[in-house]
């Protein structure tokens, strides 16, 4: 029988470890400044994510290094050197100026983790358009919302994802002038669509930076809150300095290392660390195409001789979950710092990287607002297991207390639970949420950025995830609004209404259970609840409709209308109505 | 393809559209991968293989996901471990 007694007993520090590399020990000498100099910053005051991501190499002894290695699904393996970079994203740029696309114009981008995809994002960037990577698993309404929203100009997608999802919505997007298609159907021109290799084939591969300031616009990144639409949060081109300053800090990231970050840029990580960091420190990416398989990553890791990994929690649970024999037959000599973001990481997983990786796991916590990593376990320094770790070099954070109609007050004392906040004037900070200017005055208390997260500072200085101080859903470590959910699931004809909440998850963190209210003389039925099913993925994509739906009589409101989503998730968890700690602060009941 | 290969495809491609009710089976290319047709995403596919456990009593273990990507090769997957045509 098994007791409490066998579980191992786990020391609360994991020593750094001497052979790590010293490079982080910057900390005292730590500015901008100097991370703006070390970047080689031009005189004229003009900085491009794209020029210092690709054309800077290519015009180096590092243009014939391999940039991207991407393997595919099908076993295949593409690698595209800096010097090729170069050259594509060019022809890139140039394409999207012969469609009139100029600077401050919005680019999405829909598809796997493709070549396709990344000579997309750059060399949009480098013609100073304003690149947005949407979700392959979004469905159609997430990405009308987005496009929408942002008035996006171009659109590239796969011949199938634009059949699947697109082409249904076209009408309602009148500012999308041009879809340009990765045709991987094979079918042939497609009405109101561009086949891009042929534009690709035409354009010229001269130059085609268009010179950017510090604070032009550069990502778009959409992320989402309990109410209202999704919001895009805008990145200009000076965020490349945190992305730099990041990679070697928190990620211990250096020219020679080949580097696997696991996120789809659809995600903010797969773009900050799946596209620019790693790039600018002149790394070598490995991008896997292929959906997760446990035993594919083994070997990934173990075959492409991966120096640096960044992964996320969900993932690696399913590979604890999977069992250590999965790496027995494994070796990974090279691997020298795993990180993970996303959402908290358990310590069971971080010491689980120890025993069956041979590395600990460095926990880190940053969120699409942020651009880029502000707190973390580095390798500089002693790891705690189960904590996010401590602000880095040039990223001043407190704990505040927040509260709606007071002043938001620094607590000083440790171990004590408020919200996350940061001292504004990172380079990769937000510089706005698209058309919604009083949200984004909402995040912020003099020169503080309020995080939305709760966490406590131990007296060490460690920094520990407590919970959200809304009523976001954290599935897989992606940020889902309940609105988008809830206002989809309205639109049935047999709806009245709806209420989602975040069901605690074991592998996923959370997932998505909707709670509906039927209209009068609706039976509740199993083929009703699968037609609804039915109805939220065809419009939402898998990644955001809910994986439960169950049918109630009512929905809890407080006085002034709204669902009170924390007393439905307190009844899905079987908890105490009245106990507060599942209320909003400040809410009125 | 054999009477008990028939009857397998019928309860995969039901077990997928109790969890994916929008499928539409007929529109699913066998030989292609399936969650390149449909959209499944990790935690959608980690269901999929538990009801299969739970209703075709077959574990498909994390070290054979490479084997069950299409819909055919899940099919003949369970096949070779499925001693007798599946109960109705």
């Amino acid at each position: 029988m098994v007791s409490v007694m066998d579980a191992p007993m786990r020391p609360p520090l994991i020593r750094k470890s001497p052979v790590d590399s010293p490079s982080t020990a910057k900390g005292a000498t730590f500015s901008w400044a100097l991370i703006s100099r070390e970047l080689g910053e031009s005189s004229d005051g003009t900085i491009n994510i794209a020029h210092l991501a690709v054309d800077r190499h290519a015009r180096s002894a590092r243009a014939g290094k391999t940039a991207f290695r991407f393997l595919g699904a099908d076993g295949s393996t593409r690698n595209v050197s800096y010097g090729e970079l170069a050259g594509l994203t060019d022809r890139f740029g140039n394409t999207l100026k012969s469609l009139d696309v100029k600077k401050g114009d919005r680019v999405f981008v829909l598809c796997g983790r493709i070549c396709e995809l990344y000579v997309t994002v750059l060399g949009a960037l480098k013609i100073g358009a304003v690149v947005s990577p949407l979700f392959q698993s979004f469905g159609p309404e997430p990405i009308r919302s987005r496009i929408g929203q942002a008035a996006g100009k171009v659109l590239v997608t796969t011949a199938s994802a634009y059949q699947r999802k697109v082409a249904v919505l076209r009408a309602e997007l009148p500012s999308l002038k041009h879809v340009l298609l990765i045709d991987d159907l094979g079918a042939g021109t497609i009405a109101g669509t561009l086949d891009v290799h042929t534009l690709l084939r035409a354009a010229p591969e001269t130059p085609a930076l268009v010179p950017t300031g510090p604070e032009d616009p550069a990502l778009l990144h959409f992320t989402s809150g309990t109410t209202g639409l999704p919001k895009g949060a805008i990145h200009v081109h000076s965020a490349v300095l945190t992305h730099y300053a990041t990679a070697r800090i928190a990620l211990d990231l250096h020219p020679d290392d080949v580097f696997w970050c696991t996120a789809d840029p659809g995600w903010v990580t797969g773009t900050s660390y799946g596209i620019v960091a790693p790039l600018v420190i002149g790394a070598t990416c490995i991008v896997d195409g292929a959906d997760f398989d446990p035993l594919r990553w083994a070997r990934i890791l173990e075959s492409e001789r991966i120096n640096v990994w960044y992964t996320a929690p969900t993932a690696i649970r399913l590979l604890m979950k999977a069992g250590p024999e999965l790496f027995a037959g494994h070796r990974f000599p090279v691997l020298r710092l795993i990180a993970s973001v996303g959402e908290a990481l358990n310590p069971e997983a971080v010491w689980w990287g120890q025993d069956v990786l041979g590395r600990p796991i460095h926990d880190n916590w940053w969120q699409s607002e942020t651009g880029g990593i502000m707190i973390g376990n580095t390798a500089a320094q002693d790891i705690k297991p189960g904590s996010m770790g401590r602000p880095l070099p040039g990223i001043a954070a407190h704990v505040v207390r927040h509260q709606e109609g007071e002043p938001v007050t620094v607590i000083e004392a440790p171990d004590t639970v408020g919200e996350l906040a940061l001292e504004t004037g990172w380079p990769s900070m937000f510089r706005g949420y698209l058309d919604q200017p009083a949200r984004y005055r909402e995040c912020f208390a003099g020169n503080l950025y309020l995080t939305g997260d709760l966490v406590r500072r131990d007296a060490d200085g460690y920094y520990w995830f407590v919970g959200r101080s809304d009523d976001v859903i954290k599935s897989s470590g992606h940020l889902i609004g309940s609105f988008e959910v809830e206002s989809v699931l309205m639109e049935h004809p047999t709806v009245a209404e709806a209420g989602v909440v975040g069901k605690p998850d074991e592998l996923a963190g959370e997932v998505i259970k909707a709670f509906v209210v039927l209209k009068r003389d609706i039976e509740p039925t199993e083929d009703l609840r699968l037609a609804l099913m039915a109805h939220a993925r065809r419009r939402l994509g898998a990644a955001v409709a809910p994986k439960e739906i169950a049918f109630v009589p009512a929905l809890p409101h407080t006085r002034s209308g709204k669902i009170m989503r924390r007393l439905l998730k307190a009844r899905e968890l079987g908890l105490p109505e009245g106990d507060s700690s599942t209320l909003a602060q400040g809410e009125e009941i | 393809m054999t009477q008990k290969h028939e009857q397998i495809r019928t309860e995969v491609l039901a077990i997928v559209r109790r969890l994916a009710p929008e499928v539409d089976p007929a529109r699913i290319i066998p030989d292609k991968s399936l969650r390149a047709q449909i959209d499944l995403d990790s935690m959608d596919w980690l269901n999929v293989l538990a009801t299969i456990h739970e209703i075709l009593g077959v574990n498909i273990p994390e070290t054979d996901y490479g084997k069950v990507v299409t819909l055919d090769g899940i099919v003949a997957y369970l096949a070779e471990r499925i001693p007798a045509a599946p109960q109705e």
